[in-house]
């Protein structure tokens, strides 16, 4: 044995880490920012579930409302030149990198004029501009693409990275141990962000692993890591700083574990469809105490920087933007039959 | 009959699992969702409970180990099954199945063989596009040491499933959720040598042989019904097993008919219908055919999302019929 196994301990435990968020030194403006860019993401997932619910999406949709402070807090260090790689549950991957609420609608919508052209739904998103390379249901299949575009960025010489979004079931793939394994001796520009929300759909992570961290993949791969309490976005983002950082710098690739919760169940709009195999309604509630949004509020509202009725205001506007946003998306064209064939390859069909 | 069970689809294959499970202390089966009400259907519900989670696994997302783990448990003397809750995710596992089981016996000369059952879930449509919608039946069928089974029927869902289990070679068991509510009275289990099986009648006509495997059966049998009513009388074929393909019913069937239309639910480059014509072509006598055989599968390309053009996309009874129509016609297809 070379050391004794890593464990999350407090940070896996929903009791703790409920306080409201250290946010001393980061600059009021971009706390407001952040702040508005969770709700926002919150407020999408919270329409995406009602709109599942009434069957009007015909899709599985994954949510991952409670865990927007990830992407939130890591996109912060990324530009769209940066290359973004997503799993089922990316909703909050693209829309922190500035991706449009109406092309996420309308993609879910099956629309010609969503984020993949109506092709690929929830599970299949892509928004390149914004540096969202793609995002798929295969877990972990985006793992070694990701490796490849950091890769790529090394072989050119610019400072791009890319990120690969990953579950904490994800890792139990093969190709996610020989990804990090590549990455390391290759040297790739690769920031792997493991979202450990404890489950990989009905099963806890004590069921799938002998701990219930990560990150110690990493140090098997020789890979720098942090873990951080992935509810905190100013944990995140302070990690998530210095290991993009490092990665831009040629230092090689980074692992960041950040330890969230998702509150509703696997797939879709319901909160007890996992409950019953180790998802206690009692965990449920307390991982919803330990809200990253309502802890990051309190905290602003405590130093003035923020007020009920800022949020008031926030909302409203959010919700109407929502709303229309919906309402063009519902209205937009599907894509043509020929779309069937035509989107095959780069050339169309017909021509060799 | 009388004095059998009702049962469905899903049913039937959990009581193929408890038979096994009852009987055969080697069995054990692992694979995703296996503890989860609501991952396989109701083809498991609460096995786990009465056989113990030491021989029902509800596994890590590896799916690579798992099934190579099947493998070698099945080497080692045991009757493993590993369940892949759709076909999509065991693409992780080729070597297992494709270098490893398959090949197991002829490497070593025909002294060990893997007796794995892999069984693959097919749950496509509803929206959820290309990796998770795929039907890759043929190609396990194109692998020489892995057979390759389907069923179409309840009966069968139990039947071949213990067949499988019981049989000494690796058998990829491919089940579809578009059949789990499919109900018929089942009559107690008779355990069957898989290497007897081979495609059955499940329709007799005289215009037209139908051939199928899978839900492409059902759809077939549907149409059927439909061209009866417009005096149009099929035979409808049923793959059941298909690798090693017996081709005998088949080649009898159409040279009654004179006329083929082999429906698929794979896609039509290399897949399960390009083979069902091919060995027509090769043993049907020249001048037996009445009519350009014919193909209906799904059109080469991933599937959509978009609820208009997952309409287009999977063949339909509607569509069965037309094509149908169209052979007898002495049409060509596209
Ligand atoms: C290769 C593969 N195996 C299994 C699945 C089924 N599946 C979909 S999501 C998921 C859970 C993954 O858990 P995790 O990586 O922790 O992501 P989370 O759902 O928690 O966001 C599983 C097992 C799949 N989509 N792909
Ligand atoms: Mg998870």
């Amino acid at each position: 044995m070379i050391g004794p196994l890593h464990m999350l301990g407090d940070l896996a435990d929903p009791s703790k880490h409920q306080e409201d968020l250290e946010i001393e030194g980061v600059a009021p403006d971009t706390l407001v920012s952040w702040l508005r860019s969770m709700l926002s993401i919150r407020m999408v997932e919270q329409h995406l579930a009602a709109m599942r619910r009434e069957g009007v999406i015909g899709g599985p949709v994954h949510l991952g409302i409670g865990q927007e402070a990830v992407a939130v807090g890591v996109s912060e260090f990324l530009s769209p030149s940066d290359m973004v790689f997503g799993a089922h549950r990316s909703h909050a991957h693209l829309l922190a990198l500035g991706g449009s609420i109406h092309g996420l609608f309308a993609e879910v919508l099956g629309r010609d004029t969503g984020l993949s052209r109506g092709m690929g739904g929830s599970m299949h998103l892509w928004d390149q501009p914004n540096g969202f390379y793609g995002s798929v249901p295969i877990v972990a299949g985006t793992v070694p693409l990701a490796v490849g575009a950091g890769l790529a960025s090394k072989l050119r010489g610019d400072p791009n990275i890319s990120v690969s979004y990953l579950g904490d079931g994800a890792v139990e793939e093969g190709g996610v141990q020989e990804s990090l394994n590549l990455a390391r001796v290759l040297g790739a520009r690769v920031l792997f962000v493991v979202e450990n929300n404890l489950f990989s759909s009905h099963m806890h992570i004590s069921l799938r692993q002998p701990s219930d961290s990560t990150a110690r993949f990493a140090a098997a791969h020789d890979i720098t890591s942090e873990v951080v309490d992935g509810n905190d976005v100013v944990a995140v983002a302070g990690a998530a700083e210095r290991l993009v950082g490092r990665i831009r710098r040629g230092e090689g690739p980074a692992f960041l574990e950040a330890v969230t919760y998702r509150w509703l169940g696997h797939v879709d709009w319901r909160e007890d469809i996992d409950v019953g195999v180790a998802r206690s309604a009692v965990d449920v509630a307390l991982w919803k105490a330990r809200d990253p949004l309502a802890r990051l509020e309190r905290a602003m509202v405590t130093a003035g920087l923020w007020s009920g009725e800022m949020r008031r205001k926030a909302a409203s506007e959010l919700e109407t933007e929502i709303a229309s946003a919906w309402g063009r998306a519902a209205a937009d064209p599907w894509p043509p039959s020929s779309a069937l064939l035509d989107r095959v390859y780069a050339r169309r069909a017909g021509s060799r | 009959m009388s004095g059998g069970v009702i049962h469905n689809y899903g049913t039937a294959i959990r009581s193929a699992f408890e038979y096994l499970l009852d009987r055969y202390p080697e069995v054990f089966i692992l694979g995703q969702g296996l503890w989860s009400p609501w991952y396989v259907g109701n083809t498991m519900t609460d096995l786990d409970k009465r056989f113990g989670r030491d021989r029902i696994i509800d596994t890590p997302v590896s799916e690579l180990a798992t099934t190579g783990a099947g493998v070698g448990a099945a080497l080692a003397g045991m009757r493993p099954i590993v369940i892949h809750p759709r076909m999509d995710f065991m693409l992780y596992a080729m070597d297992a199945i494709v270098n490893q089981a398959a090949k197991w016996s002829h490497m070593v000369g025909g002294q060990a063989h893997s007796g794995v059952t892999i069984r693959a879930i097919i749950n496509r449509g509803g929206e959820q596009g290309a990796q998770h919608s795929q039907a890759l039946h043929a190609w396990f069928a194109h692998i020489p040491g892995l057979r390759v089974v389907m069923p179409a029927t309840v009966a069968d869902a139990r039947d071949l499933l213990i067949a499988s289990v019981c049989c000494p070679d690796p058998v990829v068991y491919i089940d579809d959720r578009w059949l789990y509510e499919l109900t018929a009275e089942l009559p107690p289990i008779e355990e069957r040598d898989l290497a007897l099986e081979g495609p059955r009648m499940v329709n007799e006509g005289s215009d037209l042989t139908l051939v199928g495997s899978g839900f492409s059966t059902e759809l077939a049998l549907r149409a059927a019904r439909q061209l009866a009513e417009e005096g149009v009388s099929c035979d409808v074929i049923d793959l059941r097993v298909l690798n090693p393909l017996d081709p005998g019913l088949i080649v009898k069937s159409v040279t009654k008919t004179g006329r083929l239309l082999a429906i698929d639910g794979g896609w039509r480059t290399c897949g399960m219908a390009a083979e069902v014509l091919a060995l027509v072509s090769e043993r049907v006598p020249p001048g037996a055919l009445g009519a350009r055989p014919a193909r209906l599968t799904l059109p080469d390309a991933p599937a959509p999302t978009s609820r208009v053009l997952e309409e287009l996309y999977y063949p339909s009874v509607r569509s069965v019929r037309d094509a149908a129509l169209k052979v007898l016609a002495g049409g060509t297809l596209d």
